[in-house]
């Protein structure tokens, strides 16, 4: 597959995820060669039942998670957009997690370095798998000028959203 | 080491607090594989020698959660729940969708072997390597959705205070019990993620009775590494795309059954089996899917099928309910079973169900028969302590439910299962009222009937399986068929969800233990050996039974006699099995199995099979017959 020129961003519609997991699985399988979830670069939570969702980078306009990096191991790929990180540059501090308005990053569970999606080099996998089994919460869209940032909420958030969008004010006894 | 494990196992004392971690060597894990085969090695090696005295709700009993070599390879992630069953005193490999067994996996450990009971409620909470068992009095008593909520919450806070730097942490995955496994109910199940369960074998009371409310699994490592991963990645991409060709199974799920097995194939039970055919257009797929289906496409881990929807409803008087589609089980027996013909009523009682921790399938077939017993003025309304149990009356049926989740009243005779409940009946009325049970060895039987023939086409189904009426074991000649209960032992077995295995060819599923384990793995192997030796060991199980019952092949080796009974209505009016062709049957696959005219394994079988101890074991029960 050829990789567009134009720097990409992977679309999400979060209330229509299945928790298959699928995405976590191809992430793992590229990046580790293993089945390893919380290695994923893209997770899966599940804090209430029916309320799964990926929580994975965004990719905010003004990327503060690079701006807190006190060591620059954190860049901006010009060609994807994504974050990139040396990971023999990180020393595992965390800031860019305080940094991050979703606290997505998280540590790599056994290495000594923080994990970002990379948006696999402008081919993200976890799309391919979640348009081969018709989900479709998962989209790559050129990446333009629009609110992406919105897309960095933290777990318990979303979560909030999702409940009350399933379940009502009900939803919220959940939490 | 065989690859695709993680050779570890958790040994957890609840009596003395003590957790240690053990091995099984790999001629062990070769033949019995894990989950079901496994359980069945484990239960017989430490509980083998005084099986008949064991009380499953004792202390003595232990409790085993284990995955198996497929566990999140293969499409579909599950857990195996097993032990000495409550309901049939064999053993039962009960299986449940989710996380649970990914998690264990990746958590450094193929299981979790629990013995001894706590002395106050206490949970075990698992990361990686680090084990603790931890108070859960403010749990207890707590139900399905609570008890989740809670824990999710405290984990993540105890996960985030030692490990500050990670970032966010997921949930862990949950077993737990409702209050019905609590109050020792033998209907109850072990759950997970608020609607799904293993129901099967009534293990919940097992957990219950060690004052084991949950158990919670965080594991951050890869799964244990398989052989050949080239391989397994060609084998998931092959179970993925024959799936992804069944539209409407994935659509639907089992949710076009409640309406389909009543009409199409005249198999579902309909007021406690007096009839198996419906026409109510009210209980089509059409019907759940429009008015509360929330989301249509819900799974377990690397599930392409997505069986699950979620379902809630949003007005009138059971607004608020939310359960899982219904399944097709909980379709027919908290549906047509109780007659009721709604979806509305159907999530509202299913919900009740998941919320209690009771098994809707074992529930749902004692409340029909206590219903059958209470239409013919067996059972009166006195009896039912006020509660008018007639068909079609959802909150009737839910007072009854939480009566038998809190063993109150009548609960605690219903508690029981249909089975134990019929002969209890039966002694104060002074009348036969097992043929209104619709059960098979204490358990009660799937939403699959025999009698028209044309959805469980075997006669002898649940009359031969090691598991009575479980629906997802049943008996099937031949033996090495895709339909044989030994090609069920694999699923289990591997531990895989075998929704994910319709229509895969069974080489496929082979072929994934191959590449894990790089073990070799015919068709002969399985089928004439290790299969065959996991069935002697769950069939010498549940002959030896006790302590409270024991089986007779003679006479419990036989359908509910309702299936002797021929259909009332419907295309397929007036079918009934047939006794002769039962007797025919059963003897061929007595043959086939190499059990004995009065179905017990023969000595020679034994022997082939390296199963002495067994036949010492079985030699008494001969001597009986």
């Amino acid at each position: 597959m050829t990789v567009k020129k134009e720097p990409i961003w992977i679309a999400r519609e979060l209330s229509k995820c299945s928790g298959c997991r699928k995405c976590e699985i191809a992430c793992s399988l590229a990046h580790e060669k293993r089945i390893w979830p919380e290695a994923s670069r893209i997770r899966v939570f599940m804090l209430v039942p029916g309320t799964d969702f990926p929580h994975f980078c965004a990719q905010c306009e003004n990327y503060p998670c690079v701006k807190a990096c006190p060591v620059n191991a954190l860049s901006v790929s010009k060609k994807t957009g994504a974050v990139s990180v040396k990971t023999k540059a990180c020393i595992a501090c965390g800031k860019c997690i305080d940094a991050c308005p979703g606290r997505i990053p998280h540590m790599h569970p056994t290495k000594n370095y923080i994990v970002i999606c990379d948006l696999c080099n402008g081919d993200p996998k976890c799309v391919k798998v979640c348009e081969e089994g018709g989900w479709n919460v998962l989209t790559k869209v050129t990446r333009r000028n629009q609110a992406y940032k919105l897309y960095a909420r933290t777990p318990e958030d979303i979560t909030k959203s999702l409940a009350i969008k399933m379940y009502g004010e009900q939803g919220e006894k959940y939490l | 080491m065989i690859m695709g494990y993680t050779g570890k196992f958790l040994e957890v004392d609840l009596s003395s607090g003590k957790i240690t971690e053990t091995k099984f060597n790999d001629a062990v894990l070769k033949e019995y594989i894990g989950g079901r085969g496994l359980a069945t090695k484990i239960l017989w090696d430490r509980l083998g020698s005084r099986w008949e005295k064991i009380d499953p709700l004792s202390r003595e009993n232990i409790l085993l959660f284990l995955t198996g070599p497929l566990t999140g390879y293969y499409p579909g992630g599950r857990i195996c729940v097993s032990g000495k069953s409550p309901q049939s005193n064999g053993v039962i490999g009960s299986t449940v969708g989710g996380e649970f067994g990914v998690e264990l996996r990746c958590a450094g450990y193929d299981g979790i072997i629990v013995a001894g009971e706590a002395e106050k409620p206490v949970y075990l909470f698992v990361k990686d390597s680090d084990v603790e068992i931890r108070d859960a009095s403010h749990v207890w008593d707590k139900d399905a959705k609570q008890t989740m909520t809670v824990l999710t919450r405290e984990c993540r806070e105890l996960l985030r205070k030692r490990y500050p730097n990670y970032g966010e942490w997921k949930e862990p995955a949950f077993l737990y019990v409702g209050q019905a496994g609590e109050n020792k109910v033998r209907t109850a199940v072990v759950a997970a993620k608020w609607t799904h369960a293993a129901g099967y074998g009534g293990y919940g009371a097992v957990m219950g009775a060690k004052k084991l409310k949950t158990v919670a699994v965080k594991g951050t490592g890869p799964l244990p590494e398989a052989v050949d991963m080239r391989r397994v990645k060609r084998l998931i991409k092959r179970v993925n795309d024959i799936v992804y060709e069944h539209v409407l199974w994935r659509r639907w799920g089992t949710g076009g059954g409640g309406y389909v097995v009543g009409a199409k194939t005249s198999s579902e039970p309909v007021r406690n089996w007096q009839d198996e055919w419906h026409d109510e257009r009210s209980y089509g797929v059409d019907q759940f899917e429009n008015r509360v289906w929330i989301k249509q496409y819900w799974s377990d881990f690397g599930c392409p099928t997505c069986c699950l929807k979620v379902a809630m409803v949003k007005s009138g008087k059971f607004k608020g309910a939310i359960t899982d589609n219904p399944d097709y089980e909980m379709q027919a027996y908290l549906g047509p079973n109780l007659g009721l013909f709604t979806p509305e009523e159907n999530v509202f009682l299913s919900a009740l169900i998941d919320d209690l921790g009771l098994c809707g399938i074992q529930t749902g077939n004692v409340m029909g028969f206590a219903a059958e017993l209470f239409q013919r003025g067996i059972l009166t309304k006195q009896d039912l302590d006020g509660i008018e149990l007639k068909w079609g009356d959802a909150e009737a049926f839910a007072a009854l439910a939480k009566k038998i989740a809190f063993r109150k009243g009548i609960g605690d005779l219903l508690a029981e299962g249909t089975y134990r409940a019929a002969l209890k009946i039966q002694k104060k009325k002074k009348m036969d009222v097992l043929k209104y049970a619709v059960q098979a060895k204490g358990i009660g039987i799937g939403a699959h009937g025999i009698r028209s023939g044309k959805d469980y086409p075997e006669a002898i189904a649940y009359v031969c399986s090691v598991q009575g009426g479980d629906h997802t074991s049943t008996a099937a000649l031949p033996l090495d068929g895709s339909g044989s209960e030994l090609a069920e032992i694999f699923n289990d077995s591997g531990v895989y969800c075998n929704f994910n295995s319709f229509g895969i060819p069974r080489k496929v599923k082979f072929d994934f233990y191959i590449a894990i384990t790089g073990m070799e793995l015919s068709m002969d192997d399985w089928f004439k050996y290790k299969a065959l030796r996991i069935l002697q060991l769950q069939r010498a199980m549940l002959l030896l039974g006790g302590p409270d019952l024991k089986w007779n092949p003679k006479i419990h080796d036989a359908n509910p006699p309702r299936f002797y009974e021929p259909l009332p209505s419907g295309p397929h009016k007036g079918k009934f099995a047939e006794k002769a062709k039962v007797e025919e049957d059963r003897k061929r696959y007595y043959e086939a199995a190499g059990w004995d005219e009065n179905g017990i394994p023969k000595t020679e079988t034994l022997r082939r099979l390296g199963l002495e101890n067994i036949n010492k074991a079985l030699e008494k029960l001969r001597y009986q017959s």
